[in-house]
């Protein structure tokens, strides 16, 4: 296992710019994942760091060694794609043997074997291994992709959306049992996912990119609690952070077009902001020094969303199991002072 | 007029037409390879049993005609799975101009045979034919007879048949190679499979079930094959391109129009086709797993 470490990375293809000069350190042993909307750039960065694609500028380096100059073959990764990606023709046993059995290295044939059936008793894949892989379904097919990345012991581990074509219960057993696995073996993983959810569970490590460029990077707690800019706020966090327009002076927050009305905790910002509030920080309560009514309420089970208008703004609140509020009803609500999240200029943070 | 009724309506021109000009001429044709008949006689058919049969399977006659035909059919179809699977994988990556390339490519077999046949010809002509001057033979007396030796006439057959229909193979192989994505590659690369390794266990295995049907359908193309051969010898010199197709032709509608016997010859090259195919489809079935 290694560390790896891209520094001033940018690759274009044609007029766009995929990504903009991106330095990144993945530390060994850790599960790093790129998170970001479709188009942001991550699946190009992973395929940089594999040698499947060349950056016009930047380095690439594992442990210190500059590996630009390095085919695919000889960086040593191993890649679990987004679309299983396995050898047609060939039973599962053949697939998860196949990349010991490259001739560029040789592995003896008792060794292969062991190999294969440590990966698929893992993997729980141990009944499949005479099947052709036509005859699987989705979840067996990732699973077999994600044995075949397992059979030897790469450098770094690089999976591209590995889970988002599967079905929702798959998607979280096999989350599990990745993260399981990658922390049981120690391995460097680098996972790239669209999914706020798999950042947030799986990570040590979240970076976000968004159009090419790198956002932040932080533990998935850093980045829930404090988003470096409205795009981090967006992505992150189920029901989306309330964003509100607002005017900042002498430290204090109104929000425009409400009686919402905050002091600005540390930082400072002056004219117009965006101010964000997380739903579970907007809480109901009789006794709340705000005034709203109720537009609609959506029953989660566990908890249930509230969708408020306050003046000329419209808020979601989290609220813990039902909740018994009619539409149109007056409620009182209070909001966290020292949870808040003011963004200024270009929405970059500035509390 | 209920619904059943008025699809029957729909559907009886065409059973009609399918009866009067394939169903009936095949029964009609089985009956007649059981007889001694000739349409430009006036005597009515005379059952002779399986003669015919017989006649056929023990003439030396038919049997050099088998012999050429499958001579003819294996070269050929051989040279332009090779040729056609080649051409395949060179103008597999897009360059500039390969979409101009391949559709000039494919020109050869959008001819009609006999247009290739009486142009080949002239190709070929020793005197005054360009193949001859590019393989270098300029001396008129000793430069090869394509068409008229008999050690030569197959392969020129060959070479015909050859330079029409590789575009075919390559064709099939061609939409088989863009089916293949991109990613299996690329997984291949990352698990550090070699060049030969990944066109064996990815591009050929993939490719295989087009590549079959190409085959298919030139190996039964090539047992059937008649204007071609037809246009540029006749069937000789003596009987040296004389295959069954052709010899089914002299024998139909030349000389004695011996409708019995070659009705019972059609039935003969049926079996073979029939039994070919059925051994390649069993292959393609393999393929696709």
């Amino acid at each position: 296992m290694s560390d790896v470490r891209l520094s001033n990375i940018t690759k274009t293809f044609g007029d766009i710019n995929a990504l903009d000069d991106i330095s990144l350190e993945i530390k060994d042993g850790e599960f790093f994942v790129l998170l970001g909307p479709t188009g942001a750039g991550k699946t190009t960065t992973l395929r940089i760091i594999a040698g499947l694609e060349k950056p016009e500028a930047g380095e690439i380096s594992f442990d210190g060694e500059v590996v630009n100059a390095l085919q695919p073959a000889d960086r040593d990764v191993a890649f679990v794609f987004q679309q299983y990606s396995l050898y047609p023709n060939m039973s599962v046993y053949d697939n998860l043997a196949f990349p010991l059995r490259s001739p560029l290295r040789k592995t003896p044939e008792p060794e292969v074997r062991q190999r294969v059936t440590a990966a698929a008793e893992k993997l729980r894949i141990s009944h499949l291994l005479d099947r052709k892989t036509a005859r699987l379904s989705g979840g067996e097919m990732q699973r077999v992709s994600i044995g075949r990345a397992i059979v030897r012991e790469p450098r770094i581990f690089l999976m591209d959306e590995p889970l988002s074509n599967l079905d929702a219960k798959l998607r979280e057993s096999l989350r599990v049992e990745l993260k399981h696995l990658q922390k049981t073996h120690g391995s460097t993983t680098l996972f790239v996912t669209h999914d706020q959810i798999e950042a947030l569970t799986m990570a040590d490590r979240i970076a976000v990119l968004d159009a090419g460029h790198l956002l932040q990077v932080g533990t998935p707690t850093d980045i829930y609690d404090h988003p470096a800019t409205t795009v981090v706020a967006q992505l992150v966090g189920t029901p989306r952070i309330n964003l509100l327009p607002a005017q900042a002076a002498d430290g204090q927050i109104q929000v425009t077009e409400s009686s919402l009305r905050v002091p600005l905790n540390g930082g400072r910002a002056s004219g117009e902001v965006m101010l964000g509030i997380r739903p579970e920080d907007v809480r109901l309560g009789s006794g709340g020094r705000f005034e709203g009514s109720v537009i609609l309420t959506e029953t989660l089970g566990v908890e249930t969303l509230v969708h408020l208008r306050c003046g000329g703004q419209a808020l979601v609140s989290v609220v813990a199991g039902a909740a018994p509020y009619g539409v149109n009803s007056t409620v009182h609500f209070d909001i966290a002072p020292d949870r808040l999240h003011v963004f200024g200029a270009g929405g970059v943070r500035v509390n | 007029m209920s619904d059943t009724r008025i699809v029957q309506i729909f559907i009886l021109p065409t059973v009609i037409l399918l009866i009067c000009m394939n169903i009936f001429p095949l029964i009609y044709s089985l009956f007649l390879s059981f007889t001694r008949f000739s349409v430009i006689s006036d005597a009515p058919p005379e059952w002779v049993g399986l003669a015919n049969y017989q006649a056929i399977l023990t003439d030396p006659r038919f049997w050099n005609n088998f012999a050429i035909t499958g001579r003819y059919a294996l070269v050929s179809v051989a040279l332009q799975t090779i040729i056609g699977f080649g051409l395949a994988m060179l103008l597999r990556t897009k360059f500039k101009g390969s979409g101009i390339l391949t559709t000039l490519i494919l020109v050869p077999m959008m001819l009609s045979p006999i247009v290739v046949a009486v142009f080949w010809k002239l190709i070929f002509n020793p005197s005054a034919g360009i193949f001859n001057y590019l393989l270098g033979f300029t001396n008129i007396n000793t430069s090869p007879e394509w068409l008229g030796q008999t050690d030569l006439a197959l392969w020129a057959v060959v070479i015909v048949d050859v330079w029409m229909w590789s575009p075919f193979v390559m064709l099939l192989a061609l939409a088989g190679l863009s089916a293949i994505p991109d990613y299996l590659y690329e997984a291949a690369a990352i698990d550090r499979a070699s060049a030969w390794f990944q066109f064996r266990r990815i591009t050929l295995p993939q490719v295989m079930p087009l590549l079959l049907i190409a085959v298919l359908f030139r190996t039964i193309e090539a047992f059937k094959q008649f204007d071609l051969v037809m246009g540029l010898t006749g069937g000789g010199p003596g009987d040296a391109t004389e295959t069954v197709s052709i010899r089914l032709y002299k024998l139909a509608f030349q000389g004695q129009y011996d409708t019995g016997m070659s009705s019972a010859l059609a039935y003969v090259i049926l079996v073979i086709i029939i039994a070919v195919s059925n051994l390649y489809i069993r292959q393609l079935n393999k393929a696709r797993g």
